[in-house]
């Protein structure tokens, strides 16, 4: 996979190493949530085989765990696929944002983005290159596809090896440890560092609140509800603010 | 479900995923999308983390909220906000907050 026409394989630009390093920050995160994702796999009774297919091919958490009890309790398949459609909405946001680094590239390569994109890789993305003024620039294209590899082979990895473990042994980690929580931590870990002055105090605190407040909703909806409220609420407190405000991208 | 279904459901999902990831990056026909809400999106990431936070947090995995304060999940989190504004590092802010969690529910039974 490298972005060739630099003739620069992607891996040797600087910002490739760069998002593995911020990748490596909050790996523990994503281990910990893999390895919780491949002991839900077997213990709803995927087999060993189809769980490695499973984690493989769909690569995507959220919706994996939403899937297994429909396909436990052999749901028809447009139920299954369609609760993996909400469950991934809040993707298609996101991917609104992606467009402009990725556009001039051919369209298998950006199929394997959609395929390696994850909630880890895009806060990373956007806290780095979220507020760019020309990111449809050629040199920043290139410089932010490459920081994206770097970080989505890291995630790749610390993923599907920690769902292998937690597939391997499901019946020798104790479950009440409540690992997973350590994905909680790197979330949070990493909103601390989004949160820089008073506007992102509130739009925070406005997510979390809808998020609660939805949490009944069915399909993990709330996450698109806290991402509508958050949005909302952040270009209103800009607009009062006067604009121009936009924070210096590092 | 046989193996056949099963792995049907499995090349399913990944097409939903991959499709809904890259919805807006798939076609090469232009998404007019008006200036205030791309200014507006820069708001999503975080909008994005503290709703699948605050619910892991506040609550169990069936929606009840917190029954108690003493909770491994709180003492984790508050350790983990404090390491950040002590030291401002990523990695020791997960870290602290994990091993509190642990601490709390292996020794004091959380």
């Amino acid at each position: 996979m490298n972005g060739r026409e630099n003739s620069k394989p992607v891996w040797r630009e600087p910002t490739f190493a760069q998002g593995v390093r911020d990748m490596a920050v909050v790996s523990l995160g994503v281990a910990a949530w893999g390895m919780v994702t491949g002991m839900a796999m077997v213990n709803t009774g995927l087999g060993v085989g189809m769980s490695v297919f499973m984690s493989l091919v769909v690569y995507a958490g959220s919706a994996q765990l939403a899937a297994l009890p429909l396909l436990a309790m052999g749901a028809p398949l447009w139920l299954i696929w369609g609760t993996a459609l909400c469950v991934n909405l809040r993707f298609v946001i996101f991917s609104a944002q992606w467009r402009p680094f990725f556009m001039h590239l051919g369209r298998p390569q950006r199929l394997w983005h959609g395929y390696l994109s994850t909630d880890m890789g895009y806060v990373l993305f956007m806290r780095r290159y979220g507020s760019v003024q020309t990111p449809a620039d050629p040199s920043t294209q290139r410089e932010a596809v490459a920081y994206f590899w770097g970080g989505a082979v890291l995630n790749w990895l610390a993923w599907q090896s920690s769902s292998m473990v937690g597939i391997f042994l499901a019946d020798s980690i104790p479950s009440h440890w409540g690992i997973g929580f350590a994905g909680t931590l790197a979330l949070l870990a990493l909103s601390c560092s989004l949160i820089t002055d008073r506007i992102t105090v509130v739009t925070a605190l406005a997510a979390g609140s809808a998020a609660l407040a939805a949490y009944a909703w069915p399909m993990r909806l709330n996450i698109v509800a806290a991402i509508a409220a958050g949005v909302a609420l952040g270009v209103l407190l800009d607009q009062w603010n006067g604009r121009g405000t936009r924070h210096e991208h590092r | 479900m046989s193996t056949d279904e099963l792995v049907l459901a499995m090349l399913g999902l990944a097409a939903v995923t991959v499709l809904t990831r890259c919805f807006f990056f798939i076609s090469d026909r232009e998404w007019p999308i008006p200036v205030w809400l791309q200014e507006g999106l820069r708001h999503a990431p975080l909008a994005a983390l503290m709703a699948i936070i605050a619910p892991s947090v506040l609550m169990d995995a069936q929606g009840q909220w917190l029954q108690t304060w003493q909770d491994a999940r709180l003492a984790a989190v508050a350790v983990a906000v404090m390491w950040f504004l002590w030291r401002r590092d990523l990695l020791g802010t997960i870290l602290a907050g994990t091993a509190v969690m642990l601490l709390m529910r292996l020794g004091l039974g959380w």
